[in-house]
């Protein structure tokens, strides 16, 4: 499972990386977390607002940090 | 003896050879040369120059004067507005408007007021702009975006408005939206050939997390912001209706207090019972200290604070949002207070900078020093916020009116590192034409500007 983390940096990004590797951690899979900080990239999966959280190439949520449970329920209903 | 040496070095040679240094070099050579920069700035402090210690002093007193005057009956409510806007106002309503299918005019008109209300910190100005360009409403808003993001930050005009006085401040928002759209506009008709086909593909908006009616929204702030305006109304006037305001202030401030109250329990689920305790202690704060009108203030923002800890749901991301724009942003500005301080004096007096210097640079109103402004502006990296307490320092050292606009409206939007990334998704040409566009309109807005407000030089 691929989770991609879209943000250039700023704090609420980073407690969103967070909070998706404690899901990982939680949910028990094996998963691999990538932050994605490139501008372009992060323009390419039109997403309108950062952070953003990309699960298997799907885009699970926008500009908002999310909550560890419910990053667990995007994993876990993604395998 | 020699010889004895030389075996001995070449023992700790042969030892290096076989062992790893304890001393890992690299992770000791920043932070030693940290040290002792510091130790040599320190060693050679100019202690017996004047203008050296009198700048030190000027820069103390620039900090106090920021936090007598400014930090809690401005900073504070202008945080907590800023904090109010980006809980409670949709990002989805308003990004709707700059997706793809949106109208032209529509999308120009939201993307030049949208900074104010999306309230983004600065590094997700970026990839939004590269969304609206690619995905969204095309070139021309994104520009529009991408300009009026930083320059008409809530925080920013109320700052300005504050310290460098209405006219600036009004300028700097009136100028901003203009600006805004008329650069995305000719960006957009330079490159209208290649306004290719939109890249394909899905667009996510961020959710909208709490709807509340529009006219309830527009209450609330107009209630957050004439407790600011009441708190921080200057008693400069002699008399007549300013000054009669002036000393009626508190009993205003008081008043819209109450209704943010009511607000609060109506339209927040706080409980009618601690909005009362907190109002009848405020009040007896109030009526005990008459002298002391911050007292009751703070007491007022610590139980706002303490209301919104205390009640589940959006208060608590209001809260928390307030303190994410304080934390950010309160520091730095202390330091550009400091740094001001330190090089250009407080109004009146003089820091590190002799004034001629600045005056022969941007006094007056001349096109050269409304260009310099600019120019300097564009390519200087100023921490939020800290080009109003820069801003003052200059003007105090005699830069012009003119220019000081001028300054303002090319130097949030624009620096160095930010130019480099916008090249790196627009490309180099197009960030050529977009530096140039705002340096030729803050010159021209300064000089028309220092000819309305500064008299006729």
């Amino acid at each position: 499972m691929n989770i991609k983390v879209l943000g250039p940096g700023c704090p609420k990004c980073e407690q969103t990386a967070k909070n998706v590797q404690e899901a990982v951690v939680a949910a028990d899979v094996d998963a691999d977390v990538e932050k994605v900080t490139d501008t372009m990239e992060i323009a390419g999966y039109g997403v309108f607002g950062t952070p953003a959280v990309v699960v298997d190439g799907e885009v699970k949520s926008v500009g908002k940090i999310p909550r560890p449970a419910e990053i667990q329920q995007w994993i876990q209903s993604a395998m | 003896m020699e010889t004895a040496i030389s075996t001995m070095n070449s023992a700790v040679e042969q030892e290096s050879e076989v062992q790893p240094s304890l001393v890992d070099w690299k992770s000791i050579a920043k932070p030693l040369s940290a040290v002792a920069g510091l130790f040599l700035l320190i060693f050679f402090l100019p202690m017996d120059s004047t203008r050296f210690t009198g700048a030190v002093i000027e820069s103390l007193a620039l900090a106090k004067w920021y936090a007598r005057e400014h930090v809690l009956l401005c900073l504070v409510p202008a945080f907590f507005i800023a904090g109010a806007i980006s809980v409670f106002i949709s990002q989805a309503a308003v990004m709707k408007y700059l997706g793809a299918g949106a109208m032209k005019i529509l999308s120009y008109g939201v993307a030049s007021v949208s900074g104010s209300i999306l309230a983004v910190c600065s590094c997700t100005v970026l990839p939004l702009f590269a969304g609206i360009w690619q995905r969204g409403a095309g070139l021309g808003p994104a520009m529009a975006f991408l300009y009026s993001g930083p320059a008409v930050n809530v925080l920013a005009v109320i700052l300005t408005a504050r310290i460098l006085g209405p006219e600036i401040g009004a300028a700097r928002a009136i100028g901003a939206v203009i600006f805004s759209i008329v650069i995305g506009m000719i960006m957009s008709w330079i490159y209208r050939k290649e306004e290719q086909a939109k890249a394909a593909g899905a667009i996510y908006m961020p959710e909208t997390e709490v709807e509340r009616p529009l006219w309830q929204n527009v209450l609330y702030f107009a209630t957050m912001i004439l407790i600011l305006v009441s708190a921080t109304w200057s008693g400069s006037a002699e008399s007549g209706f300013w000054h009669m305001v002036h000393g009626v202030k508190w009993y205003l401030c008081g008043l819209f207090s109450l209704v943010l109250g009511a607000m609060l329990v109506f339209w927040m689920n706080v409980k009618a019972y601690k909005v009362a305790v907190s109002g009848v202690v405020i009040l007896v704060l109030a009526l005990a200290l008459p002298g002391k009108p911050l007292i009751a203030f703070s007491a007022g923002i610590m139980a706002l604070s303490v209301l919104l800890i205390s009640t589940r749901g959006e208060t608590e991301s209001w809260f928390l949002a307030t303190w994410d724009f304080s934390k950010q942003i309160l520091p730095l500005l202390l330091a550009g207070v400091l740094v001001a301080g330190l090089l250009l004096g407080r109004p009146g007096s003089e820091g590190l900078i002799p004034s001629e210097w600045v005056a022969r640079l941007v006094g007056g109103n001349s096109l050269w020093a409304n260009f310099f402004a600019s120019l300097v502006g564009a390519f200087m990296y100023f921490a939020t916020l800290t080009e109003v307490p820069i801003l003052q320092g200059l003007i105090g050292a005699g830069m012009g009116k003119g220019p000081a606009l001028a300054l303002l409206l090319a130097g949030p939007a624009l620096s160095l590192p930010n130019m480099l990334v916008i090249r790196n998704v627009i490309g180099t040409r197009k960030t050529i034409v977009f530096v140039g566009l705002v340096v030729v309109m803050s010159t021209a807005s300064g000089l028309i500007f220092g000819f309305l407000f500064d008299g006729a030089s």
